[in-house]
């Protein structure tokens, strides 16, 4: 700025090498190409082309945990079908499969069973369909309730009231060797399982209309 | 003595030469008007951020960012590291001032019209250094790692997975994996650690070099119209004319600002404490009301407001609309006026916006829309509603409890805020309506005729038909006043219908 006369130590260096290579620069300008130019140019290309080399690898780095919703899910067992008592529905919790040793409490997931019949469950996931709070399950009422935004669900998981756009999500389930299992290993939300669907509700007159597919978790 | 320190000095100024640099910025001209107390946010919320930058530093020596040990870590640092728990405080409450602080100076600079040119390109790195505040608040919850960050993240989860096609994967990104664990902690410590406080250390370089370049703000005149033609030599005259050196004449006031907001941090941190760590971070434990920070306090009551229709069109498309619009703000209004005497859309806007995010954040604290998930089973009905009750509205009142109706309906002051209050329901409907009402539910109450046997509903229906100010009879329809009527002609008329 205006003060660069007050100052005796800029005055000793800086001008002068301003000023070499202002006139560098006005003999050999950027249209002229020179030996030096031609150069500057190849560095910059060799670098872009090793920029472009390691971003694959990194870009493959940060997309490692991108994988088909199958590839976490495993089959896992919440105990002896006959354990649940019939018409029922019961808090279990369970180990993610996809785990690692420094997950800590997270690797625990909980789920509610409902047993309907001696051979026939539905598995929830606890996360409210609406924004994944975890629902607590009344059987006073037989409702399900969620602290965060008041959506509430029926025994059968049809959405009750509040902002649930649809019914709770549900695990699919076989029973192997007596024991319930179920399909499970991802926080269930509305990209993995069955979107906008709702659980199918037999004799309910909620809000079942877009067909019955499983959501599954 | 001094000749020595003059010449250490001149060896390191021989070698660094920033004497110059630093007396341009420190002695620069701004107009004399512009060493106002309205001018000192800006230079709080850099202070704010360089505490946070040192106290961030000094938890990182303890804490352990692993899923596994960073509750237990927390938990450290407030019982047993001398004064961790202040460390912990002066952090929080460091991070709850510069967000408000970043806030108030954006309202000021607006409301100032100072985004005008030429310091568009300041606005908008401004509206990104805000959104970057925000994302350290965010990731900074979430590193407290209980049950409030767990959930909330599961809230992010659910957010981010209404996203068309790509949903899944950006989950996948966000969470590391397929579940919230471990791998999630380690990438939100990476992005509140690194990522995010480099591109802030970045983009407030850039901020403050185009303050220094650009000159301060000038206090707005009504009539003192932006040109783009004419500003800058005006602005040149104004400040050479009618100036003042910004250090000391406008510096002394943003120091003692940032000295008096540092020390209402330190005040605040020492009275209220750390926030948390609440609950530990384990999935299974459905106990817990999970509830975002302060300032995402708004956006909670806007998600539970929202009809279920409008839920993913809004999530996804009003956060958009939002930065979009404060990015356009210098370029849709880059000149005119900046006096707040001759922009009333501008002054209404600002208005508008501060009391709806008053009035969503006071609702977020005491969040009527939730259940209370415990009133059924810990608020008492009271006594009055129940003298000289019949059996059957005894059996009634039972049956209101332990049905969990208290959760959304409160009696006597106390039980849920989602549903009416009941003191007086009987006055509202007839018990034909209430009887309707409880099977079939409707707007926010679900339908209870699956729920409850014919004789619960009965009784239930009986006891809120007791529900009325003993001045005040019960609301019948016209087939029963006609009854009543009939029955005793003389006294019923004057009673009168619903």
């Amino acid at each position: 700025m205006s003060d660069q006369s007050d100052n005796p130590h800029k005055q000793s260096t800086g001008p002068d090498i301003e000023t070499a290579s202002r006139l560098a620069s006005d003999r050999e300008g950027p249209a002229i190409v020179s030996r030096r130019w031609l150069l500057l140019k190849a560095g910059i290309a060799l670098n872009g082309l090793v920029g472009l080399a390691l971003a694959v690898p990194i870009v493959r780095y940060l997309l490692a945990p991108v994988r088909k919703d199958d590839s976490y899910k495993s089959w896992i067992s919440l105990g002896a079908a006959d354990s649940f008592p019939v018409g029922e529905t019961r808090l279990v919790s369970f180990k993610n499969p996809w785990t690692q040793p420094w997950d800590g409490e997270t690797d625990n997931v909980a789920a509610y069973v409902r047993k309907e019949g001696a051979s026939q469950f539905t598995v929830f996931a606890i996360n409210c369909a609406h924004l994944g709070c975890p629902v607590r399950w009344f059987p006073q009422s037989q409702l399900f309730m969620c602290p965060c935004h008041g959506g509430v669900y029926y025994a059968d998981g049809s959405r009750a009231s509040g902002p649930p756009e649809r019914g709770l999500f549900t695990y699919d389930y076989k029973i192997a060797g007596g024991q319930l299992q179920i399909d499970a290993g991802q926080m269930p939300s509305l990209s993995n399982t069955a979107k906008l669907v709702n659980i199918p509700t037999p004799g309910q007159n909620g809000s079942a209309k877009d067909g019955d597919c499983p959501c599954r978790g | 003595m001094k000749q020595t320190a003059k010449q250490v000095y001149d060896w390191f100024e021989r070698r660094l030469q920033v004497e110059g640099p630093i007396k341009d910025a420190v002695l620069h001209k701004v107009p004399r008007n512009t060493a106002s107390w309205w001018y000192v946010f800006g230079s709080a919320a850099f202070t704010l951020l360089m505490l946070q930058i040192v106290t961030g530093i000094l938890l990182a020596l303890v804490y352990v960012p692993s899923a596994a040990e960073a509750w237990n870590s927390l938990n450290v640092l407030n019982h047993q590291v001398p004064l961790g728990w202040f460390l912990r405080a002066v952090h929080g409450w460091g991070s709850n001032f510069m967000v408000a602080v970043v806030f108030i100076h954006m309202a000021q600079v607006f409301l100032f019209g100072a985004y005008k040119f030429p310091r568009e390109l300041t606005w908008t790195v401004g509206v990104f250094l805000l959104l970057m505040t925000l994302g350290m608040a965010f990731t900074g919850q979430v590193l407290r790692f209980d049950q409030d960050a767990y959930w909330g993240l599961g809230i992010g989860v659910f957010i981010l997975s209404r996203v068309p096609w790509m949903g899944g994967g950006l989950v996948h990104l966000l969470l590391g994996g397929p579940t919230i664990a471990g791998a999630t902690l380690s990438r939100f410590f990476a992005l509140h650690v690194f990522v995010i406080p480099g591109t802030l250390l970045v983009l407030v370089a850039m901020h403050v070099w185009m303050v220094l370049k650009l000159g301060i703000n000038e206090w707005p005149m009504p009539g003192r119209l932006v040109r783009k033609s004419t500003y800058t030599a005006e602005y040149n005259k104004l400040a050479h004319e009618d100036g003042i050196p910004f250090v000391p004449g406008a510096f002394w006031k943003d120091l003692i600002f940032s000295g008096a907001v540092l020390a209402a941090v330190a005040v605040c941190a020492a009275v209220f404490g750390p926030s948390g760590p609440g609950g530990q971070p384990d999935p299974s434990i459905t106990q817990t009301v999970p509830k975002p920070d302060f300032p995402f306090l708004w956006i909670y009551a806007v998600l539970s407001y929202l009809p279920p229709s409008m839920e993913t069109p809004f999530i996804l498309i009003a956060p958009i609309l939002m930065i979009a619009g404060l990015l356009a703000v210098p370029f849709v209004a880059g000149e005119g006026e900046k006096s707040w005497h001759r922009r009333p859309v501008a002054v209404l806007a600002l208005t508008s916006v501060a009391v709806a995010w008053a009035v969503f954040t006071h609702l977020a604290t005491y969040t009527p829309w939730s259940p209370h998930m415990s009133a059924w089973s810990g608020d008492p009905l009271p006594v009055q509603y129940l003298r000289d009750a019949t059996p059957l509205v005894r059996q009634g009142a039972v049956i209101f409890q332990a049905k969990q109706c208290r959760n959304c309906h409160s009696i006597g002051g106390l039980g849920g805020e989602r549903g009416p209050a009941l003191d007086a329901v009987a006055t509202r409907m007839t018990l034909d309506q209430i009887r309707y009402k409880v099977v079939t539910g409707g707007g926010n109450m679900p339908a209870y005729g699956k729920n409850l046997s014919p004789p619960e509903i009965e009784a239930l229906v009986s006891f809120l038909e007791t529900l009325h100010p003993a001045n005040e009879q019960p609301a019948i329809d016209a087939a029963q006043q006609a009854t009543q009527s009939n029955a005793a002609p003389a006294p019923a008329s004057g009673a009168g219908g619903p």
